[in-house]
């Protein structure tokens, strides 16, 4: 049998993209933060609470990102593809709409990640994050407690 | 290069450049993107059975840079030119150690199409979030390459030899 192999290449495919799906699915955390990135910048940051509808300008073209009910999406793009557009919502940390032509990032932070610095900006009261959160510095603390 | 291999190569290269059109005017309803069927890669496995390495190379290149410079835009070309690199690399290696059929080859081309575009893209946005697609990404290459396999395998059959 020459082509017995092909079965175990698919198997092998299959298995790691479970493998890898299983890994994602097990650690995620709901999001708190929505970011913005054009060619790697980041550009804005919003939080995952708030409903707003914003344009997002690059130099390659415009993409519309709606912020509601908890969950980040991209409704509107004039990119040849417009696959961001057909993502689904996003809400998990780590979960992304990417837009490829216009070099467009969309993606969903917690509050801890880039440390002391990143939950000083996002929160504006760092030291009480820190403390309300045994040092992990995760946000949801702060925001509760300063509308934030 | 005589007239009628540039005939040929001129042949393929609008068979791939007008199924890349099509996949892209005709979306796979699916909240993933770049999941498409890959009938390019038909052609080029055409070509990498019927003619040789050289002018599958030859092939998916031009079909890459035609489709950048009229449909797509340069980024795009960009990470379809890694994707199609590494996927022939790929193709040309499992085939060179023949326990691989065109349904294999055909998927392990699939496969390492989106896995170079996700990398450079991965790279070009600094962002590891494109990590999300990867398990979409590998089994949709698994299936639209199962079926550009049995099909390929089909139409390598009924070429006529030259």
């Amino acid at each position: 049998m020459k082509k017995r192999l092909d079965i175990w290449l698919i198997a092998g495919v299959l298995a790691a993209a479970f493998g890898v799906w299983m890994f994602l699915w097990l650690t995620r955390e709901e999001g708190a933060f929505v970011v913005v990135e054009i060619d790697g910048t980041e550009t804005a940051r919003y939080s995952l609470g708030e409903s707003l509808k914003e344009e997002v300008i690059s130099p390659w073209g415009k993409n519309l990102l709606v912020i509601e009910n908890g969950t980040a999406k991209v409704t509107e793009a004039d990119c040849p593809d417009r696959l961001c557009v057909n993502q689904k919502a996003i809400r998990y940390q780590g979960e992304s709409i990417i837009c490829l032509p216009h070099k467009v990032v969309v993606h969903i932070e917690g509050g801890e990640e880039g440390g002391v610095d990143a939950v000083a900006q996002s929160c504006g009261f760092s030291g009480l994050c820190f403390v309300l959160e045994n040092g992990g510095g995760d946000c949801y603390g702060c925001q509760a407690d300063f509308g934030l | 290069m005589n007239g009628k291999e540039t005939a040929r190569y001129g042949l393929l290269i609008a068979l791939a450049f007008i199924f890349s059109y099509l996949e892209s005017v005709v979306m796979v309803p699916v909240p993933v993107p770049g999941i498409k069927l890959g009938l390019a890669n038909l052609v080029v496995l055409a070509a990498l059975y019927r003619m040789g390495n050289g002018p599958a190379a030859l092939v998916s290149v031009v079909r890459v840079v035609l489709a950048g410079l009229t449909f797509q835009n340069t980024m795009m070309m960009l990470y379809s030119l890694a994707g199609c690199t590494l996927s022939l690399l790929v193709m040309v290696l499992l085939k060179r150690t023949g326990r691989f059929g065109m349904a294999g080859i055909s998927v392990a081309g699939g496969v390492m199409h989106n896995l170079g575009q996700l990398l450079v893209a991965a790279a070009v946005l600094e962002t590891s979030a494109l990590l999300y697609y990867f398990p979409a990404l590998l089994v949709s290459g698994c299936v639209s390459g199962i079926a550009i396999g049995v099909a390929g395998a089909e139409v390598v059959k009924r070429l006529p030899r030259t």
